[in-house]
């Protein structure tokens, strides 16, 4: 491929500033949030800064004629490389395409562009009464289309949901180039639920350069509750009382001890610095479904064996108490220069069980691993601590995370809970999807990209990529009805 | 299939054979390096990014180079490098939210000092930065110097001349023109005023800075006369000098250096009060003597007990504690944070709780506050365009908010918001914090007439 006629033409489209292609400007777009070691870093051909979908539909239309990979990118906050470009592609980073289209108050939508940043625009419409639900602890700084790629989740969609119930519509640029728009499923809308399908495709299936979300209602009143425990168990025990007494909370959120110790001090948000697990419970509704949700979950917290309840008495409280958990994944710094978090669903009952084998897996490993996590609806988030310049530390810690993750596959879970498979857990995926279930989302992949242009190398294992895949396709294919090729 | 990547490779392999890394004095500490995780946290404050939505003008970027030159995967002196280096305003607003604490500060000053120290320069730039730099900054006499003839030449009626002829424009002075606001006080030299009331309670020692105390020497006073409202006898230490700040934005740390330590000197024999700030940017870096000083066995300890004593104004008298003022002002007014108090030395609410106070004042908080205007030390001389951009998002912001003023604490921030005020044909009157506090206790005439006495000291002899 000639590079430099390819540069040429980019520019064309995107203007001389819109188009990166020097080796020092391409080192920023080698990595994203993702742990070093776990993912490995690559410079891209080349990175454009689109301002709006026609770019991003010639960009990727030129790409396709010249064969080269596309990727895109939001803010590059991801946790499994997803935004990594591989094998030379280009990178299309949408931060230049931030705006909000529109707002409609009276239906609870806003059209906006994919650059916009989650956390912005619940701000922009808030004076409007209303609220953009998922809610990711990086919501300060990621970007809705990376939110919508990745099926992003939050403290809040224990109650809410994740991205994929808060879509309504779509723009897509697919990976010849073509622009469409898809409408989500509801009612009215017949037909194959594309949206669903987009939802969490992790860049694979096509560029989304439009997006109409739903809003929420803000609440009319709002609750944060503080309960700390002297065990693990206490805390994991008060939350299954909590759901099994049919309380819906907003949020439920678990830290343990070693969580406690990175935030408190960098935020004093008021966790007990002596307590073995904090549980932040927030609970929003009307004033009176508030108050009796908050007695109730009170004298449960009480039953489970708290030792200390707190609510916050103002709205800069409650803010304060929940800085100390959205901020818990990073003030992780303080405690190691380098962290490997992980993301793992197990079923609510086998919490306390999973927590004990995670516990297990840092004495063999001679690790710290801290505990934070949406322990509403099990969704664990174990957070190892290394240093990568001590020689043996990663690997020390890619085999632990393998332990790791084998040990939660085993009590029910899965290998992701919101931030993707992208190339960081592509190697676990056989361990819970049969030949066959890769072979139908490869099958996807194959109907949406057949030349493997965008985002390629991620997500399915190496053996269900390219040509492979139309090869297994049909070999799965043809052992399901018992026909035997030669 | 694969793309063919041989070219590029080779560009890349070529470029990193003869990497320069960092080397010689300042260089960034490495395990501060270390702490960037690269979650991206930081990135929307950023200022630059938020402009250019180029990862490479992000915090989070600039910091990944910096660990490519120590890594030897870049080179030093490359020109993106250099680029990124001094595109960004070091108004820390990165440091404010990165939740793994890293300090860009020290980290970005550093790599400027070794651009500094190893980018070849041509003489005539090199003089040409020793005159323009170290000229005003080496000793505030000059800079008094400077101040009184640009009084003269405001008075004489010369400037409506040669704004009017375009003359300035041609020399390419029409910004520096336009940001100067017109002095209409004669210096404040230290050691020569006092402020001291009959009840004091404390003692307070004033900075008074090389721009504060000449172009802006009427916020300087009405800070004394503040702090004297809220009990402390306040004095101006005479043999203070420029505090440096912009010499260690600048990466020249010797420069920086040989003013700390007269500074140190200078306060430390009038006891150990406050040592009062009204310029953000110097607070900021004063606060910062211990880092400064750190190899320096003589000075170590004692820049350490200086940094301690440091305060912004509105840090020591924004508490509620504060001595209610009595003079109503009907006026509505926004408050632009300076970056350097903001995020620097993360004081925020305190200058709110001031304005608070103030009898008949409406406050009304403008869109992203605590964004940089684009001042940023000598940035918007240095990099006009960027400036510009943020300066002119600034303006807008004011404009929406429908305020006749706009409330600040940083003498290059006040200087960026009247340019583009100006600019942009919008009428508010830009403020010192401490200007509107002294009008609301009455004033010039209440510290004159009122319940304590206005003192002037003898000059030293
Ligand atoms: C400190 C921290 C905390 C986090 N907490 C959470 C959390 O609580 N919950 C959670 O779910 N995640 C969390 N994450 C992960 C991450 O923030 C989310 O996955 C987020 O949605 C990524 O958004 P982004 O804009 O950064 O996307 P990027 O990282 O830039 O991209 C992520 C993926 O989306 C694709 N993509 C981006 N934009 C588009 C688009 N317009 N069209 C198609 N594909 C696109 C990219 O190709 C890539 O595969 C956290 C990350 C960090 C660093
Ligand atoms: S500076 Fe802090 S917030 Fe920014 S990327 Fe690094 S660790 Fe994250
Ligand atoms: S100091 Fe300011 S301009 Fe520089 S990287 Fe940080 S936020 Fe951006």
């Amino acid at each position: 491929m000639d590079r430099d006629a390819f540069l040429a033409e980019l520019k064309t489209i995107c203007g001389d500033r819109g188009v990166l292609h020097q080796a020092a400007d391409l080192l920023v777009y080698e990595y994203d949030g993702s742990v070093d070691g776990a993912v490995d870093t690559e410079r891209p051909l080349a990175a454009v800064l689109p301002t709006s979908t026609e770019q991003v539909s010639a960009v990727v239309r030129l790409a396709y004629r010249y064969g080269a990979p596309v990727v895109a990118r939001g803010a590059g906050t991801g946790l499994s490389g997803g935004a990594v470009a591989r094998g030379g592609g280009v990178i299309i980073a949408l931060t230049r395409m931030d705006r909000t289209l529109r707002v409609d108050p009276v239906n609870r939508t806003a059209l906006v562009e994919p650059g916009v940043i989650n956390l912005e625009l619940s701000q922009s419409v808030g004076p409007q009464g209303m609220f953009f639900a998922p809610d990711p602890s990086s919501q300060k700084a990621c970007t809705i289309g990376g939110n919508v790629a990745e099926n992003s989740g939050g403290p809040h969609c224990l109650k809410y949901g994740v991205t994929t119930n808060h879509i309504l519509g779509l723009e897509v640029v697919l990976p010849d180039g073509t622009v469409t728009w898809i409408d989500a499923h509801g009612p009215g809308v017949g037909g194959l639920d594309l949206v669903a399908i987009l939802v969490g495709s992790e860049g694979m299936l096509g560029i989304v350069t439009k997006i109409l979300v739903r809003l929420m209602p803000s609440p009319e009143s709002v609750h944060v509750h503080l309960a700390a425990f002297g065990t693990m168990d206490d805390a994991a025990v008060c939350v299954t009382n909590v759901i099994g007494a049919g309380i819906l909370p907003a949020s439920l959120e678990m830290m343990d001890q070693l969580t406690i110790k990175a935030v408190e001090p960098a935020y004093h948000a008021g966790y007990p610095m002596d307590a073995a697990a904090v549980l932040l419970v927030e609970v929003d509704g009307t004033g009176a479904e508030v108050d009796e949700m908050s007695a109730q979950i009170e004298r449960i917290a009480g039953e489970s064996g708290a030792t200390s309840f707190r609510s916050a008495q103002s709205a800069a409280e409650q803010e304060l108490l929940w800085k100390g958990r959205k901020m818990a994944l990073a003030a992780m710094g303080r405690l190691a220069p380098n962290y490997y978090l992980h993301d793992t669903v197990v079923p609510r009952t086998r919490l306390t069980e999973t927590l004990r084998a995670v516990n297990d897996i840092s004495q063999e490993f001679r690790l710290d691993i801290a505990n934070v996590f949406h322990a509403g609806d099990g969704n664990l988030h174990p957070l190892m601590l290394f240093d990568r310049r001590k020689s043996g530390d990663v690997e020390r810690i890619l085999e632990a995370s393998h332990e790791l993750i084998k040990t939660c596959v085993s009590m029910g879970g899965t290998l992701s809970g919101e931030h993707g498979i992208g190339s960081e857990k592509q190697g676990y995926m056989e361990l819970i999807y049969t030949g066959e279930d890769l072979a139908a989302m490869a099958g996807i992949k194959l109907a949406f990209d057949p030349r493997e242009r965008m985002n390629p190398e991620k997500v399915l294992p190496k053996g269900y990529m390219c040509g492979e895949v139309r090869a297994l396709h049909n070999q799965a294919m043809a052992q399901k009805h018992g026909i035997h090729p030669m | 299939m694969a793309i063919q990547t041989s070219p590029f490779d080779q560009l890349v392999k070529e470029a990193s054979r003869n990497m320069r890394g960092f080397s010689g004095k300042d260089t960034p500490d490495d395990t501060l390096l270390q702490d960037c995780v690269h979650c991206g946290m930081c990135l929307p404050t950023c200022p630059t990014y938020r402009l250019t939505g180029n990862e490479a003008s992000s915090p989070r970027g600039r910091l990944w180079m910096m660990k490519a030159v120590a890594d030897g995967r870049m080179d030093l002196l490359d020109p993106a490098f250099d680029e990124q280096m001094y595109q960004c305003l070091n108004c820390r607003a990165c440091e404010a939210v990165c939740p793994s604490g890293v300090q860009y500060g020290p980290l970005v000053e550093a790599s400027r000092a070794q651009l500094e120290q190893h980018r070849p320069r041509p003489r005539w730039q090199r003089v040409a930065r020793s005159v323009g730099m170290r000229l005003p900054f080496d000793d505030i006499r000059r800079m008094r110097a400077l101040t009184g003839g640009l009084r003269l030449y405001q008075r004489s009626g010369l400037s409506a001349v040669l704004q009017r002829t375009g003359v300035l424009k041609r020399l390419g002075l029409e910004t520096l023109e336009a940001m100067v606001p017109p002095v209409r006080e004669r210096p404040l030299v230290s050691g020569r005023e006092s402020w001291q009331p009959e009840d004091a309670t404390a003692t307070a020692h004033l900075f008074n800075g090389c721009v504060m105390s000449t172009v802006f020497s009427g916020v300087n006073r009405a800070a004394g006369r503040v702090l004297a409202h809220n009990g402390y006898a306040t004095d101006v230490p005479a043999t203070q000098q420029c505090c440096g700040a912009l010499y260690v934005h600048a990466g020249m740390m010797d420069e920086a250096r040989r003013l700390a330590r007269i500074n140190i000197d200078a306060f430390e024999r009038d006891g150990n009060g406050a040592i009062v700030v009204t310029a953000a940017g110097c607070g900021a870096a004063l606060k910062e003597y211990d880092h400064l000083l750190a190899d320096d066995a003589d000075y170590r300890d004692r820049a350490s007990s200086f940094a301690e004593r440091v305060v912004d104004l509105t840090e020591l008298v924004g508490t509620d504690r504060l001595v209610q003022p009595t003079v109503s002002a009907s006026q509505q007014v926004t408050y632009q944070e300076p970056c350097h108090l903001a995020h620097a030395q993360r004081i925020t609410q305190q200058p709110r709780t001031m304005l608070g106070s103030v009898p008949g004042l409406e406050l009304t908080e403008m869109r992203e506050s605590s964004l940089c205007c684009g001042s940023a030390g000598i940035y918007n001389i240095i990099r006009r365009e960027m400036a510009d951009d943020l300066g002119d998002r600034k303006a807008q912001h004011i404009k929406d908010t429908g305020a006749g003023v706009v409330v600040t604490a940083n003498p290059g921030c006040a200087m960026q918001l009247r340019t583009s005020l100006n600019r942009n044909n919008i009428n508010a009157e830009v403020r010192h914090i401490a200007e509107i506090l002294d009008d609301a206790y009455g004033g010039e005439r209440a510290a004159r007439d009122g319940t304590w006495a206005f003192q002037r000291a003898t000059p030293p002899t």
